[in-house]
């Protein structure tokens, strides 16, 4: 699918190689690249998982390749978490409430 | 065309630092351990009325003080003594970006814009990005944020997911990296591609921003209790919020008090590890920022750190993951009070404190953080679940950081933990050492300049004989 130039998206570029880590890096950081994420407009048309240009927010123009296209925010409030009733219901309890 | 390798871009640290916070630091230093620390605060920073000035025209600051009289009630029900301190909290929330951090931004953020900066980079995956995003705004510079954001998979914690979308929501840029160090590497690129000024939370202006929450507790207890507050609570991760609030204490007549910091128990984890990231429930706050920092401040982005949290710790206490989500869910059910988890940590250790005292002792936790969305024990704890994290009941001294998370069964099991501070002091001192060298006679000690040695007792609070004493330790000298 083509993505259309001025389209808002994400990129993914890699900063350092697995073999580049700075030497103070635990082993298994070592073992994989430090990658980088950035937003912004696309410059021109392009395909998912193909190299582009972005013009960002701040106007820098960034070369990535195209990962993902109007991305949404995804965090929310999680799964239900059973313990965290348990403990409201406990300190009501100790106190009378 | 410049070299931009991890080696050549590292070289020129200093000459990027040096044009992006427009300090030239060199003034400070004797060129040896020790350097002018009030003298660079005094003449880089700004005035404890400027600073008032500054946030008032930013609806920064003056937040309210909440006494938490049923957390002080569940705390007298499981002291052993049956007593137990008033708790307050400082409710940081209500600044406009949801934390203390503004405080800092919104000086960092004026002093880039009066130097002439287009725009303002930070580097932090706390709520300083959203904070120094809000000022931004507000001033109409351009701003980036450079966080630590995911595992090299692009897993994210709910947490810092958030924090990076406020930091958007507000207008900035967000560069979001995969985990490791090298962060700075790719910060200091930024900073020399663009020009802006490094709104880094290490200078004094982020630190004199802070001096007004110390001020205003003064005067707040002063104005409704006729009194000081005992003790001061502050979470320690990078220790701005430790120095920050102990400078302005002082400054208005309160040093008295004594401040104490509280962070959550992450030992065992390793920072920089990608496998590790997302196994700790805790971005910020947490011991692995909090005592490297304290032991050695100068690993900051800035080549002197104003943040020197052991020119100004009484204590250092230690709680536990498990423990800081039951006191945050227990603020919820007891209080009608939702914060974020990390921001509680002090609350926690209050929890633990004020059992050592008797009721007529009070304890203000100087900062509460926004909830929402990602930034709650809720997600945070179904993340952890979803990572392999076991969540159970138990006593939290059983807790492994990165294996389990353990809720107290009782609240009576929550306990804040001293972290030795002489240890901490000895640490500091030792890493100056291995910095700095010996003095004029390499690896002899009796190099050392009386200067350097009456510059680390200022430093570690202790008195010139401890110093002393330390060194005997190091070198048997």
């Amino acid at each position: 699918m083509i993505i259309k130039k001025g389209m808002w998206v994400q990129i993914r570029d890699t900063v350092l190689a697995a073999g580049e880590r700075a030497p103070q890096v635990p082993d298994d950081t070592k073992k994989v690249p430090l990658l980088m994420w950035v937003k912004g407009y696309l410059c021109h048309d392009a395909q998912i998982g193909e190299a582009c240009q972005i013009t960002t927010v701040t106007g820098r123009v960034v070369r990535g390749v195209l990962e993902d296209v109007e991305p949404a925010y995804t965090h929310g409030f999680g799964a239900y978490v059973p313990e965290l009733d348990a403990v409201r219901r406990q300190v009501k309890d100790i106190l009378g409430y | 065309m410049k070299d931009n390798t991890y080696a050549a871009v590292m070289a020129r640290k200093n000459e990027i630092m040096k044009k992006s916070v427009g300090i030239d630091y060199d003034a400070f230093e004797s060129g040896g351990i020790a350097f002018d620390y009030e003298k660079m605060m005094a003449e880089t920073g700004y005035t404890l009325d400027e600073v008032f000035a500054i946030q008032e025209s930013v609806a920064v600051g003056q937040t309210p003080i909440i006494e938490l009289k049923n957390l002080t009630a569940l705390a007298r029900k499981v002291s052993k003594t049956g007593q137990a301190a008033r708790i307050f909290v400082k409710d940081e929330a209500c600044n406009p970006s949801g934390s203390f951090k503004a405080r800092r931004a919104a000086c960092a953020v004026y002093h880039a814009k009066r130097m002439g900066y287009k725009g303002v980079i930070a580097a932090t995956s706390g709520n300083y990005g959203a904070a120094v995003a809000s000022n931004a705004a507000k001033h109409g510079l351009k701003c980036i944020v450079v966080q630590e954001c995911y595992d090299s998979k692009k897993v994210g914690q709910p947490e810092i997911l958030e924090k990076q979308r406020a930091c958007e929501a507000m207008g900035a840029e967000v560069i979001q990296l995969s985990v490791g160090p090298e962060l700075f590497y790719k910060f200091l690129m930024l900073l020399e591609e663009t020009g802006y000024f490094n709104a880094s939370l290490y200078t004094p202006f982020g630190i004199a921003g802070i001096e007004t929450l110390g001020a205003e507790i003064a005067t707040q207890f002063r104005a409704k209790f006729n009194r000081l507050p005992d003790i001061v609570l502050a979470t320690q991760a990078g220790g701005g919020n430790v120095t920050g609030t102990a400078r302005g204490l002082i400054k208005a007549g309160a040093g008295s008090v004594k401040v104490y910091g509280a962070s959550v128990d992450l030992s065992g984890l390793h920072m920089a590890s990608d496998t590790a990231f997302n196994r700790k429930s805790f971005t910020t706050g947490h011991s692995g920022f909090g005592i490297p920092f304290a032991t050695w401040p100068d690993r900051s982005d800035v080549p002197r750190n104003a943040a020197r949290s052991l020119r100004y710790l009484d204590r250092y206490l230690l709680v536990k993951q498990g423990e800081v989500f039951y006191i945050t869910e227990a603020l919820s059910a007891l209080e009608g009070l939702e914060r974020g988890p990390a921001g509680n940590t002090s609350v926690t250790a209050a929890f633990a404190l004020a059992q050592e005292m008797t009721d007529d002792r009070m304890i203000l936790v100087q900062e509460t953080e926004y909830t929402g969305a990602g930034k709650h024990q809720m997600p945070q704890l179904s993340f952890a679940k979803a990572n392999g994290i076991e969540v159970l009941f138990g006593d939290p001294e059983t807790e492994i950081a990165g294996v389990n998370i353990v809720l107290p069964s009782d609240p009576s099991l929550i306990k804040a933990r001293d972290f030795d501070l002489n240890k901490a002091r000895k640490s500091y001192i030792k890493n100056c050492l291995n910095n700095y060298g010996y003095g004029a006679n390499d690896k002899d000690v009796r190099g050392i300049y009386d200067a350097d040695i009456a510059f680390l007792a200022e430093e570690t609070k202790a008195d010139m004989a401890f110093v002393k004493e330390v060194f005997k330790e190091i070198k048997g000298i």
